[in-house]
């Protein structure tokens, strides 16, 4: 059940095996500015099966971490994390939780927010106290074209937070807080919603964490070519990313897409080879710090977003450019 | 096997290639725009329809908006689904996510004994991607959220993949339930000239606040039920960078673009 008004500002601080995930530190970072500015405490919600990362949480920046631990918090299970969410909810009444902006956090916060019957403002791109000491929540619509402000007249407010939005709290390891300790509800609905197996992708790739991605969209004539892009994401280390149509034909498997129904990347550098920069593709990848397009169509909209370009067919830029950074 | 009895929760949107925003006034010009049905919607109907092709059973449509929405509601007819309900009314305008959330599983506690809720992943105008798992939680039933493939159907429960820390998870899920696809789950057919024919004479149901009311609190309906209101909007000025465009022979401008990567820290 939703209330008046709670205090404290809480992170779900989201893990895989005990491993905490490095949004939630980007969630403390901005959540510390929040309490400060609401002269509240941070706390930490940490719903693990393995405890041992927990002062990491105090390290940056929380001073409370409620701690349950239990072996069933291995899976991605949102209706038992909501159950043991919502009962520490309504007993501590925070004001505000914030969640990654995850697969999983998208999809237990509005589980959490339609049981306490309260609001849910998804993938906020900025948080900020105003004058009256009113939470606003910033958020991308329609598509990312518009930034909408949003203010919730009930409590908790909770917020699910886009990924590399924010900075991460620094760590700092003679922080102290508070580890408290609970017992969590385990029911077993492993009757309704269970796990029957678990796939590792063939490759591990990492987009969104990339400092440097080479996505190849439609110049591309063969999936036989993909080679000369790679080679190109070799020179810098960097990942192979690419745009929806060579996901849709097969050339690529879809843990390469970039854009609006792929991966959303901010990468330090960006290079488009033979993309054209349609709007859901640049969707995923416009605030990148550096972007390079390479394309045969000077007024592809790609350029527009460029910080530089190269007019020119890619199948003979790129070999020039791989040459080019292997010399010293 | 049993036959099925599907809902698919649309929405009507904006053709978002072409809807205007008005940067001055900080608003959405809906009427610089055609609507269409959520493309991700149609991903949801698709595979509703696919699976009553195959087992028997009926689909139901069902989206809130003013009466223009019907013509998305036709659209669905014309794809497959057997009947439509329009949530239309003045008592459910200005609704938020959870607020839209709370009436339309009103609307499907009214609709009853369903099997399966298939939602798209998010909607192209509102973005947020939460109505499907709210609808979950408020009919107490399990949901997947992501889906991009369906398995198989079993007797009571349906086997899917979605996509969660990086991997793909393999859920089964029990009757009822709820899940939330992704474009990756199906191509959705085009309707074909005689199904849209068909669909113009069908009759569209109508339901206003009043018909739900013993299925949910009208309290909890349209601006006054919502928890959370928009402020502002605020059109961000289109981030055009001042490229420097390269425009010489490959190994020229190959030769320039690599020195100024390595004037910025990148490139060995």
């Amino acid at each position: 059940m939703s209330y008046e008004e709670g205090s404290g500002v809480w992170i779900l601080a989201e893990q895989e095996n005990g491993e905490i995930h490095s949004v939630s530190y980007e969630l403390l970072g901005r959540g510390k500015e929040l309490s400060e500015n609401l002269n509240t405490e941070l706390c930490s919600l940490f719903l693990t099966p393995d405890s041992q990362n927990a002062e990491e949480l105090i390290y940056r920046g929380s001073d409370k971490v409620y701690l349950m631990e239990d072996e069933n918090f291995d899976r991605p299970d949102e209706i038992l994390y909501k159950k043991n969410i919502e009962r520490l909810v309504e007993e501590k009444k925070p004001e505000i939780i914030l969640v990654g902006a995850t697969n999983f956090g998208r999809s237990l916060a509005p589980r959490l927010a339609a049981s306490l019957e309260t609001g849910l403002t998804a993938d906020c791109t900025g948080l900020e106290i105003d004058e009256e000491e009113d939470f606003v929540q910033i958020r991308p619509a329609f598509t990312g074209n518009i930034l909408a402000h949003i203010y919730t007249d009930r409590s908790p407010k909770i917020s699910t937070v886009r990924y590399k939005e924010f900075k991460e709290a620094e760590r700092n390891k003679n922080r102290e807080g508070e580890i408290i300790t609970l017992e969590p509800i385990i029911e077993d609905n492993k009757e309704n919603s269970s796990i029957m197996e678990i796939i590792s992708p063939e490759e591990e790739i990492n987009l969104e964490d990339a400092e440097i991605v080479v996505s190849v969209g439609q110049g591309l004539k063969d999936p036989e070519d993909l080679g000369l892009i790679k080679d190109l994401a070799n020179s810098f280390e960097g990942v192979l990313g690419a745009s929806r149509p060579l996901v849709d034909e097969g050339w690529i498997s879809r843990e390469h897409q970039v854009g609006y129904s792929g991966k959303r990347v901010k990468p330090r550098l960006y290079i488009a080879c033979g993309i054209s920069g349609a709007p859901q593709h640049l969707a995923g990848m416009k605030e990148s710090d550096i972007i390079v397009a390479i394309n045969t169509d000077p007024s592809a909209p790609i350029f527009n977003y460029a910080d530089y370009g190269v007019v020119g067919d890619m199948y003979d830029v790129i070999p020039e450019l791989v040459k080019q950074l292997s010399k010293d | 096997m049993p036959d099925l009895k599907l809902v698919v929760p649309i929405k009507q949107v904006p053709d978002i290639e072409n809807v205007r925003f008005d940067e001055e006034e900080g608003r959405i010009d809906r009427s610089s725009a055609e609507t269409e049905t959520n493309p991700f919607d149609l991903n949801a109907l698709e595979e509703a329809v696919k699976l009553k092709e195959k087992f028997g059973g009926e689909v139901i449509t069902l989206s809130m908006g003013p009466s223009q929405a019907k013509s998305t509601l036709r659209n669905s007819l014309a794809r497959g689904a057997d009947q439509a309900i329009l949530l239309s009314g003045s008592g459910f305008a200005g609704a938020d996510t959870w607020s839209t959330s709370y009436t339309l599983a009103s609307a499907i506690k009214k609709i009853g004994d369903f099997d399966l809720i298939f939602c798209g992943e998010k909607t192209v105008d509102g973005d947020t991607g939460q109505v499907g798992p709210e609808i979950a939680e408020l009919l107490d039933i399990p949901h997947v959220s992501f889906v991009s493939k369906i398995r198989e159907r079993n007797n009571d429960n349906l086997i899917v993949e979605t996509d969660l820390w990086d991997k793909i998870y393999v859920k089964k899920l029990v009757f009822p339930g709820l899940v939330t696809v992704t474009k990756d789950v199906n191509e959705p057919r085009l309707p074909t000239l005689k199904d849209k024919m068909k669909a113009k004479k069908a009759e569209i149901d109508e339901w206003g606040p009043g018909v739900l009311k013993d299925y949910g609190n009208e309290d909890n309906f349209g601006y006054l039920g919502s928890p959370t209101a928009v402020d502002k909007v605020e059109v961000p000025e289109e981030e055009v960078r001042k490229g420097e465009i390269f425009r010489d022979k490959p190994s020229e401008s190959a030769r320039k673009l690599v020195s100024r990567l390595k004037d910025r820290g990148l490139g060995r």
